[in-house]
């Protein structure tokens, strides 16, 4: 029988498209899944502890990362404001970039990385050793007892460490503009805060909204289909990390647009 | 009760369970024989609802649990315990969380009685003072026991044991027979054991099915199996290489020929005289 040379092609095309599909509507019905756990009653001891986990154990190595971002944002719009004589501009720049969409996207891809592995390695094993099985003959929901509490753990500790590291990020630019390009600290703290306004805090604590529900949804989700041993769960936790990071941008790159033309 | 009728579960185009018709008695112990990757485990996972099949049901008193989800099914499983054979204890848990989780979960029970209960599980199983442990610094055996413990502790009608003596020494494994035997005893709890160690299922079972290509080829007490002429059957309880079970098993001229072929195909180790 004769095949067209597109046939292979168009195949492995239809394979790709038909795994996506499964994919996102895995994800969907497990979101979904998740929010009407929502609405029983919640282990609040569970949310605390994951609370600790995520906002806690993150915060210093948020704080080091957006400390540090914010000195390079700095130094590399010096570079081109020192050309145009218009270096007071660097604070507006660092703190509008800060706020609006390093903040929250620095802070959420750390996040996937840091505790979204954790959590697809943890979920993954757990289901690998039966203990997921083990909770179900105990007639306990995983969803209810596993995604929950680290989801409302994420949704109050992103956000807060979205603030924070805005505030860290302008921090690094105020140590550069003051000590390096000689800015005086009021007239710096002047114009970091004169561009700001609610929409541009709003946006950003919403962003990070968004991205603690895609990562801890991502990785709860490969955790739960993690299978094969150790090697699954290697797999598992680099798939939740790629995935989450690719969802975290290709959200940001959503959301960013909608406030454009939504929110004036 | 459990009637598990014309159940049918196939992965990936394997029919594991084919048609499958089994009843099991209330307050017997019936054991589940069969080869390694024969379905035992899937057909335990049917029983509570693990699982989903392509057909057939599981009637447990009357109810068929395939077609439970949500809370109903969850109220259903309050029936039963089961040790899997991992014992799959939860690992970020003490000795005393685990066995004492199902009492949190679904009672409200109050924290003293809780612990008393935790203790007279453990000690039902021959294990004290180790409440504080974590299931990483546990034995295999001792691990099993707390996973009996636990899957005890809500004082189930129905227990379901996987592989309950696979990977422990014989003298523990003739331990947890005992405990087998003194549960159906003292409690009339329903047992299901799935197992491939006959030294096993003829200690505990009051009958014997075994499973072989998806379905169940022969039930009966175990002095029937014993004499069954089923040759499938005697094959199994006899540990006979040779029989009509040939499935997974190396290729006999190619082993007949060992180390010769082998050498052939690898070359010997530089290192040997």
């Amino acid at each position: 029988m004769k095949v067209s040379r597109l046939a292979v092609p168009a195949a492995v095309a239809g394979a790709a498209v038909v795994n996506f599909l499964d994919y996102a509507g895995s994800l969907y019905m497990l979101l979904v899944q998740t929010v009407a756990c929502c609405f029983r009653p919640i282990r609040w001891r569970l949310v605390l502890y994951e609370l600790w986990k995520i906002g806690v154990q993150s915060w210093f190595i948020v704080s080091l990362s957006c400390f540090f971002v914010g000195m390079v944002l700095a130094f590399q719009s010096a570079y081109q404001m020192k050309q145009l004589a218009a270096e007071i501009y660097i604070a507006s720049l660092v703190s509008l970039s800060m706020v609006r969409e390093i903040g929250p996207v620095i802070t959420a891809l750390i996040v996937a990385g840091r505790v979204g592995s954790a959590i697809a390695a943890e979920l993954g094993t757990m289901k690998v050793t039966e203990q997921i099985d083990a909770l179900q003959t105990l007639a306990v929901d995983p969803v209810h007892y596993l995604v929950v509490p680290r989801l409302l753990a994420m949704i109050v500790a992103l956000p807060l460490l979205t603030v924070w590291a805005d505030a860290v990020g302008i921090l690094g630019g105020l140590m550069v503009g003051t000590m390096k390009l000689d800015i005086q600290p009021a007239l710096y703290w002047k114009m970091t805060m004169v561009p700001l306004v609610f929409k541009d805090l709003g946006s950003g604590l919403l962003k990070s909204v968004i991205f603690a529900v895609i990562i801890c949804v991502v990785s709860c989700f490969q955790g739960f289909r993690t299978e094969g041993g150790a090697e699954g769960v290697g797999r598992a936790t680099t798939q939740a990390v790629v995935s989450s990071f690719i969802l975290t941008i290709f959200a940001d790159c959503i959301l960013t647009a909608l406030i454009y033309f939504a929110w004036r | 009760m459990i009637e598990i009728k014309d159940l049918s579960k196939t992965f990936e185009g394997h029919e594991v369970l084919q048609h499958l018709n089994l009843t099991l008695k209330t307050g017997e112990t019936t054991v589940i024989i069969g080869r390694s990757g024969s379905g035992k485990s899937v057909l335990l996972k049917h029983i509570i609802g693990l699982m989903k099949p392509e057909n057939g049901s599981v009637l447990i008193d009357g109810v068929d649990i395939t077609k439970l989800t949500g809370p109903s099914l969850d109220e259903l499983r309050k029936k039963f315990g089961m040790l899997f054979q991992g014992a799959a204890l939860f690992d970020s848990m003490t000795v005393e969380e685990n066995v004492g989780f199902p009492l949190r979960e679904h009672t409200s029970m109050a924290e003293d009685a809780v612990r008393q209960r935790v203790q007279e599980c453990l000690s039902l199983v021959g294990l004290a003072n180790i409440d504080d442990l974590r299931p990483a610094e546990l034995s295999g055996g001792m691990r099993k026991r707390v996973g009996l413990a636990r899957a005890l502790v809500m004082n189930p009608e129905i227990i379901l044991y996987d592989e309950p003596t696979t990977g422990i020494d014989p003298i523990m494994a003739d331990i947890i027979n005992g405990l087998i035997i003194a549960l159906r005893d003292r409690l009339k709890m329903t047992s299901v054991v799935v197992t491939h160690d006959m030294v096993s299922a003829y200690k505990v079972a009051d009958r014997i099915a075994m499973l072989y290509n998806g379905t169940i080829v022969e039930v009966g007490t175990p002095e029937e199996i014993r004499r069954s002429r089923n040759p499938v059957v005697q094959q199994f309880i006899n540990g006979h290489a040779a029989g009509p079970i040939q499935e997974g098993l190396p290729d006999r001229r190619v082993l007949s020929r060992w180390p010769r072929a082998f050498w052939k195909s690898t070359g010997p180790r530089k290192d040997a005289a």
